[in-house]
């Protein structure tokens, strides 16, 4: 039965937007794309800037940086430097996607089946988001978070609060538990258990400063082994000053938690960029063809859509002019299109590498994929020759040490392997950030903290290190201390705050 | 499910606290750009945003991270001919440097953005007021500013305050019915009582029954509102004490006035008009520019007209004694002058000026801001207001030797002082 073709005027409305959206939904679930409900939201370019300066934060607390991303943002944008994303979408329960009133019909089509159906899609079963975030609780939370902090404005002057978020920010990217599996968030909980943590936090932290000698607890303390504090190494900073830093008050914790929060909530999206927007590249081209398949579409709109689509997924090569780093849409894109492929058309070659997935359905090998990886693994598991060789993928190595750079492996026979397991790599954060911990603590003699950073690759940390030891002296309260060592364990630098001297 | 929602209609400026925090964090550099900024300026728009420029590394928000050096093993698309173990020359410090430009956009810039006009003035004259704003003289005609005082019974209608009037006929309602209802019910108990005998006196009946249609009737006559209940919102004058204050621009023209000199004293003079214009609602403005004679003129002949001759300085002086005679009587009104010259004046004038000054002015005037621009050296105009500063505490006098000087002396004369 032949549809009627769905109107493409250039002037859209919200009842010609529904009409379009119920298509794209019905052939999502056709796809069997498991989703939130969807909450879409038409807004202006002033507020799509707004959105973006809080890091797409649907509510934020206020802060002067999002006021200078803002301000930059606006800047950028005003001159035309920048055109703005034509959708943001939040992880969260009802999924709130953002679309820009400006964008005609076409644009938004492609948008309400790229963000709605899978960037949704992804957000509910990608086993990070899954793990590390709570779409019901988001919202709530946001709010709870901006509220608090208001008050202990007020009480406590802005001042106060604005020097002590700037710290958070400064040690956010290590405010993460990257192995153990975090507790789900919860408000409720969080709401009531807050006046309980106050005290609870503070006698735990006043259980480790103990001054008052206590007889029988030192008796037996001393004979323990010399008790390095903490236990293990704590890769989580924040969480660790959250807990142990001798001087905090109680709100001052409770605002290092919400920052810790906010960080933990958007973990997953570092590490899933690859992934969510080639997932959502993927549907929505995918979709978009079938509703043209099903006559549902006129040729005009098709060949916009396209034309659009072929932008988005551009790969500039390294020497062009304006070539920023591989594209992720495009990568991603390739790769689960080639995944498709694979499926249901292998060839010699991909039967060698990829024995486990010819001949299986597309569909349930590329949603298995989507649950179970992150970009990471994602690469070193699904990134086939195909693709490689289209992308042309070369490695470069830069060593300090050598003069000259050094082709180490191109798209051929040999390369194959070593291409993917360094572009796995590159998508790996303890990689890509430095790998600093608490390593102990001077509990008996001047309270110092020491902090461990290991080398990888013998890569230097950047000079912001001593402006980041600024902050964390600042929360922790006592000097501060980082050793460098490299990977044979020899120490090679310490940077310590107060008295800022690299030796 | 899928929902839309037209957010256009809410407002836009979600990230105006954001902004203003931003400001706030960096009033210090951001002052610097604006002062620095207003010496740029031509005239013609002095009063207009600003883009300010704040050092990167001032605003940039520290991380852990590598820096530099080690080594590292990246993927690039794009191969054209490169094969495995193929040796490339490292780019030179300066040609990775560019790239790097490219490949961050803005990254190694400093940070600008731009400042509104309001914010713009706001910073630029924070903590400036007029000093000794102290007589507090009420004008000739006094005004008078109305406000509410309480409810009276008499009044306008459109004064009428609907719920205290309300309010008053429904304790008058229910007063009036009160008394009513007790006399209904014991006329009902009576019937009852008459009713229950076994011989019911009709006739006492019919009477109790016509009492009680007779109550009802008057229940009824109870006026929903009366004229007793209105009230009316009493509104009252009040006299509103008012300070007057008037301010002479003297500005000297004279020939040895050359075209960066009086740019410069157009400048000063920009500067305070802006300032009493923003931050004083009522303020008098008088100026009176002057070479061998004076002349009072309005403000876009003082500023743009070009006529020009020799130097008599006294000449301004008198006629600005004058004026104030004449218009503006010292017990009413707050008295400012702000002079400004190159200095150069006629040898003989200058004891004229200082005695003028000293008899018929300096008692009459709050402050008087004198500023000699380029000097070449002090002459004997200089010498003659060292000897009036001497004699009273609110005079002041500075000179500006380049426009960067604008600013600060303009911001010295100006701030706001503690009360000593």
């Amino acid at each position: 039965m032949r549809k009627k073709v769905l109107p493409n005027n250039s002037d859209w409305d919200i009842p010609l937007l529904e009409q379009y959206q119920n298509e794209i939904a019905r052939i999502a679930a056709d796809f069997n794309l498991d989703t939130y409900p969807n909450q879409i939201e038409i807004i202006s370019a002033e507020q799509m800037l707004d959105t973006y300066s809080t890091i797409g934060m649907p509510l934020g607390y206020y802060h002067w940086s999002f006021g200078k991303k803002f301000v930059n943002f606006e800047k950028n944008y005003r001159r035309g430097y920048m055109g703005l994303a034509y959708e943001i979408v939040i992880n969260s329960n009802p999924c709130i996607a953002y679309l820009l009133e400006e964008n005609n019909l076409v644009m938004q089509a492609t948008v309400i089946a790229h963000a709605c159906y899978g960037h949704n899609s992804f957000f509910k079963n990608n086993y990070l988001f899954k793990t590390w975030t709570s779409a019901d609780l988001i919202i709530d939370y946001l709010l709870f978070a901006r509220n608090f902090i208001h008050e202990c404005e007020q009480k406590y002057g802005v001042d106060e609060v604005e020097a002590l978020i700037d710290s958070c920010h400064a040690l956010m990217s290590h405010g993460v538990d990257r192995y153990k599996r975090p507790q789900p968030l919860s408000l409720s909980e969080e709401k009531a258990r807050q006046k309980d943590r106050e005290a609870y936090l503070q006698t735990q932290v006043n259980d480790l400063w103990r001054t008052i000698p206590n007889f029988k607890a030192n008796q037996q303390a001393e004979k323990l082994p010399a008790d390095n504090f903490p236990a293990d190494p704590e890769e989580n900073i924040l969480y660790f000053l959250e807990k142990h830093a001798p001087l905090l008050e109680s709100w001052q914790r409770e605002i290092i938690r919400i920052v810790r929060k906010i960080a933990r909530y958007f973990y997953p999206q570092k590490q899933t960029k690859i992934m969510n927007e080639g997932w959502a590249t993927f549907w929505h081209y995918t979709i978009i063809n079938q509703m043209y398949n099903e006559g549902l579409l006129t040729d005009e709109f098709m060949i916009e859509f396209l034309q659009n689509h072929t932008n988005l997924i551009k790969q500039l090569h390294y020497d062009e002019a304006g070539y920023s780093g591989i594209n992720p849409y495009a990568l991603g894109f390739s790769m689960f299109t080639d995944i498709k492929r694979i499926c249901e058309n292998p060839s010699e070659e991909d039967k060698k590498w990829f024995p486990e997935i010819i001949d299986k359905s597309w569909t349930e090998t590329l949603d298995f994929a989507m649950r179970n990886f992150k970009d990471e693994s994602f690469i070193s598991q699904y990134l086939s020759p195909t693709v490689m060789r289209d992308m042309k993928l070369f490695a470069i190595l830069d060593d300090e040490n050598e003069k000259e750079l050094l082709v180490s492996a191109i798209h051929d026979e040999n390369g194959y392997l070593k291409i993917r397991q360094l572009l796995s790599d590159s998508y790996n954060l303890s990689f890509n950030e430095p790998d600093i911990q608490v390593y102990s603590v001077d509990i008996k003699g001047d309270r110092s903290l020491t902090l461990h950073h290991v080398q990888t690759d013998r890569r230097p940390l950047h000079d912001d290190v001593f402006e980041v030891l600024k902050h964390l002296y600042r929360l922790w309260g006592f000097s501060v201390k980082l050793n460098t060592y490299d990977v044979n364990g020899k120490e090679i630098q310490t940077y310590t705050f107060p008295n800022n001297e690299s030796k | 499910m899928t929902q839309f929602i037209d957010r256009r209609r809410n407002g836009k400026s979600k990230s105006t606290i954001n902004r203003q925090r931003f400001i706030r964090r960096f009033k210090q550099q951001i002052k610097a750009a604006v002062a620095d900024s207003i010496s740029q300026r031509s005239i013609t728009n002095i009063e207009q945003g600003e883009k300010i420029l704040i050092p990167k590394k001032d605003i940039s928000e520290p991380l852990f991270s590598h820096g530099k050096g080690g080594k590292r093993e990246v993927i690039l698309p794009g191969n054209k001919n490169f094969i495995l173990g193929d040796k490339i020359q490292r780019p030179s410090n300066a040609e990775s440097q560019s790239h790097n430009a490219s490949n961050q956009g803005e990254g190694v810039d400093d940070f600008i953005f731009e400042l509104s006009k309001d914010e713009f003035l706001d910073l630029f004259f924070e903590d400036l007021a007029l000093p000794d704003l102290i007589k507090t003289k009420l004008t000739h005609e006094p005004t008078f500013v109305q406000t509410k005082a309480g409810f009276t019974t008499v009044g306008t209608p459109p004064n009428i305050h609907l719920i205290k009037s309300f309010k008053n006929a429904i304790s008058r309602r229910l007063i009036f019915k009160g008394a009513y209802q007790k006399k209904e019910k014991q006329l009902k108990d009576e019937l009852k009582f008459l009713l229950s005998e076994k011989n019911p006196n009709i006739k006492k009946i019919e009477a109790i029954q016509e009492k009680l249609k007779k109550l009802l009737k008057k229940q009824m006559k109870i006026p929903f509102i009366d004229t007793n209940d209105i009230r009316y919102i009493n509104k009252i004058k009040q006299q509103k004490p008012t300070t007057q204050a008037v301010m002479f621009c003297l500005m000297d023209v004279s020939g040895s006035m050359d075209e960066s000199k009086k740019d410069l004293a157009k400048r000063f003079f920009i500067l305070l008009y802006l300032f009493l214009t923003k931050n004083y609602q009522k303020i008098s403005l008088v100026f009176i520019r002057h070479h061998t004679t004076a002349k009072e003129v309005d403000e876009k002949e003082f500023f743009y007209s070009r006529e020009t001759g020799g130097t008599v300085v006294s000449s301004a002086l008198e006629l600005m004694h004058k004026i104030i005679v004449e218009r503006f009587p010292t017990e009413d009104w707050n008295i400012y002058v702000a002079q400004a010259s190159d200095g150069d004046n006629w040898n003989a004038d200058s004891p004229k000026c200082q005695e003028i000054l000293e008899n018929f002015i300096m008692q009459y005037v709050q402050y008087y801001a004198y500023i000699e621009i380029l000097p070449r050296h002090h002459q004997s105009l200089w010498r003659a207001y060292i000897a009036i500063r001497e004699k009273f505490k609110h005079f002041a006098m500075r000179d500006i030797n380049d426009k960067k000087d604008l600013y600060p002396v303009f911001r010295d004369l100006f701030k706001k002082k503690s009360h000593a």
